[in-house]
């Protein structure tokens, strides 16, 4: 087809998505930067190294060409996700060892980018949780409510030794101004329900005010912004995002109107934990996410749904991970059902199909 | 040891090991081999009640009618392993708590019944009884070597519980390779016991195809020489 200049151009080589990708987090990043400290961009460091020289590593065994594939930035944004999902002053170890499983078993095992079934950024978050699970719920406090906020030599003596550069516990850092070790919104919530709190009465707690609590709802709402650019370039398919957000909406919907003083709201669940992390940047890497326009609004919708339960009544504060990683089994079927029919095709209501 | 006898015992061990080809038996190959000594306890409890079984069945294979010979295996199988459940409840105690279910759970391994129906029905006294204790060995070899790896990598140990089976002298026999606060819970979870195996069979796959390949190299000069030869005439 001939057409006349100009031309509105789509990013179509692999390293140019990727590189779309990082930049749309990174307003997120901020937020989490400006709430939870220099930590999150170690994470991202260690996470990036150990994912370029694993796969670099992996590449030279399978005898496939290394440059070329090492530099597409798929590894890169896989690191990237693992870093930003991590809390801050996790282990570096604990970073090396997840991003590569992620990379080994994960993406190179099943044949390299574009083969993988799983989400690899995920499957590293889920393998350390399951491993992990008192490092990986351990937040920091937001830097407003901490009641000793943790310097950059502080992170990394945290980070690279396990304790501050005057040799103190971890804990020190975990302390809200209140004097207990702070959780996340959404375990916080999960352990006062747990002992017969209300909502009403939780949402009296400094870490639970305004939407989803200090911190949270900024980091959430930063990731909506760099999310909508991401759907704007057309480099994420919108549907995805929009079905977790509709499945985690009317899943909440449904649960809060049984009893609101038992189940969180909608609202508090779209800007909680990972949901416009897991929305936009988890839920839509186009490998492992359904290809057809109504198996993405499938698979968004599974996401949101079994994110809701398993955080409502479930063993996990969160679980964005859990469910892409659930939905990403279910691709297979959900593409094979979905399959649009090619044109001219009666389809079973005996009309054509629109493509 | 004729030739008949070695190729039995090769495949139970390597050709045709129950765990890394035949893939059977993998509920507690993948739930028990969480230590180095659960594993080799199972296996052995295994080996017994293979070597018992195959024996007993070939004994009696022509007296079976065919349209209920399973039920009648599954019967003298779940003899065995009643057997070796009272002698692990004498002798090994703590082990037999340890293992818990999975020593009656023997009966429904299917890699025994599979050499009753495959193996033992079919041959004579001697070469069963071969092929369950090569078979039940193959089995034990894989138990204990997904049970080292997945200790060692999940809480850095090696032969932890000695003491269980062999007795209170066994003890010192646990090797601490680093201490940890934080276990790596995916290796002792059965998550890792699949990814580990998976890595076990591809070691495996390795070693075979590069035999193959030599094989063929070995093969390939022979008749480069028949050809030479042939040319030169």
């Amino acid at each position: 087809m001939i057409l006349s200049s100009p031309f509105d151009k789509e990013p179509n080589s692999v390293t140019e998505i990727m590189l779309w990708v990082i930049a749309a987090t990174l307003p997120g990043l901020f937020a989490l930067v400006y709430f939870f400290g220099i930590g999150i961009i170690i994470n991202i460091l260690i996470a990036s190294i150990t994912a370029i020289v694993t796969e670099a590593l992996i590449l030279k065994l399978r005898k496939r060409p290394v440059k070329a594939t090492l530099f597409d930035g798929s590894a890169l944004v896989t690191a990237w996700l693992i870093g930003l999902a991590l809390p801050p002053l996790l282990p570096w170890w604990m970073i090396v060892v997840g991003t590569a499983f992620a990379i080994t078993f994960v993406k190179q095992v099943y044949g390299g980018l574009g083969n993988n079934l799983f989400n690899p950024a995920m499957v590293a978050y889920v393998l350390l949780l399951i491993s992990f699970p008192v490092q990986m719920t351990s937040w920091l406090p937001p830097s407003e409510l901490a009641q000793n906020p943790v310097g950059i030599t502080d992170t990394l003596s945290y980070i690279f030794t396990g304790s501050g550069t005057n040799g103190q516990d971890i804990i020190n850092a975990r302390q809200g101004i209140d004097g207990f070790t702070m959780a996340t919104p959404l375990d916080h919530v999960r352990t006062e329900l747990a002992q017969g709190y209300r909502i009403t009465e939780i949402q009296s707690s400094p870490i639970i005010s305004g939407l989803s609590g200090i911190g949270w709802q900024w980091i959430n709402l930063a990731f909506l912004l760099g999310g909508l650019i991401l759907i704007i370039r057309k480099i994420a398919a919108w549907q995805i995002p929009a079905g977790v957000l509709a499945g985690i909406f009317l899943m909440s919907l449904l649960l809060y109107f049984t009893d609101n003083d038992q189940y969180l709201s909608p609202l508090f669940h779209w800007f909680a934990g990972a949901t416009m992390l897991g929305a936009f940047f988890i839920a839509t890497d186009p490998v492992t996410a359904s290809t057809t326009a109504k198996g993405r609004w499938l698979f968004g919708l599974g996401i949101g749904i079994i994110t809701v339960l398993i955080r409502t009544f479930g063993g996990y504060p969160d679980a964005i991970a859990f469910a892409v990683l659930l939905m990403n089994m279910a691709v297979p079927m959900i593409d094979y059902y979905t399959k649009p029919k090619a044109y001219g095709h009666k389809t079973n209501k005996g009309a054509a199909a629109d493509v | 040891m004729n030739s008949e006898s070695k190729i039995i015992v090769k495949n139970g061990l390597w050709d045709n090991n129950p765990a890394l080809v035949q893939l059977l038996g993998l509920c507690p190959l993948l739930a028990v081999s969480n230590t180095f000594i659960n594993g080799l306890g199972l296996g052995l409890a295994t080996t017994w009640v293979l070597a018992g079984s195959n024996a007993s069945v070939s004994l009696v294979r022509n007296y079976i009618p065919k349209e209920i010979r399973i039920p009648i295996f599954v019967m003298m199988i779940a003899s065995f392993v009643t057997n070796v459940g009272l002698l692990m409840n004498a002798y090994t105690y703590d082990l037999f708590l340890t293992l818990g279910i999975f020593i009656p759970l023997i009966v429904t391994n299917c890699a025994i019944i599979g050499r009753a129906e495959a193996f033992a029905s079919k041959n004579k006294f001697w070469p069963s009884l071969l092929d369950g204790i090569a078979q039940g060995l193959g089995f034990t070899l894989i138990l204990c070597a997904l049970g080292a790896i997945r200790e060692l990598v999940g809480q850095g140990t090696l032969f932890y519980g000695a003491e269980q089976l062999f007795g209170e002298w066994a003890k010192s026999l646990t090797l601490s390779f680093y201490l940890t606060d934080h276990k790596f819970l995916f290796a002792i979870l059965p998550p890792g016991a699949f990814v580990f195996l998976g890595l076990l069979i591809a070691i495996k796959n390795v070693i075979d195809k590069r035999n193959e390949e030599k094989a063929k190299a070995v093969k390939m000069a022979q008749l480069g020489l028949n050809n030479e030869a042939l040319a030169h005439e």
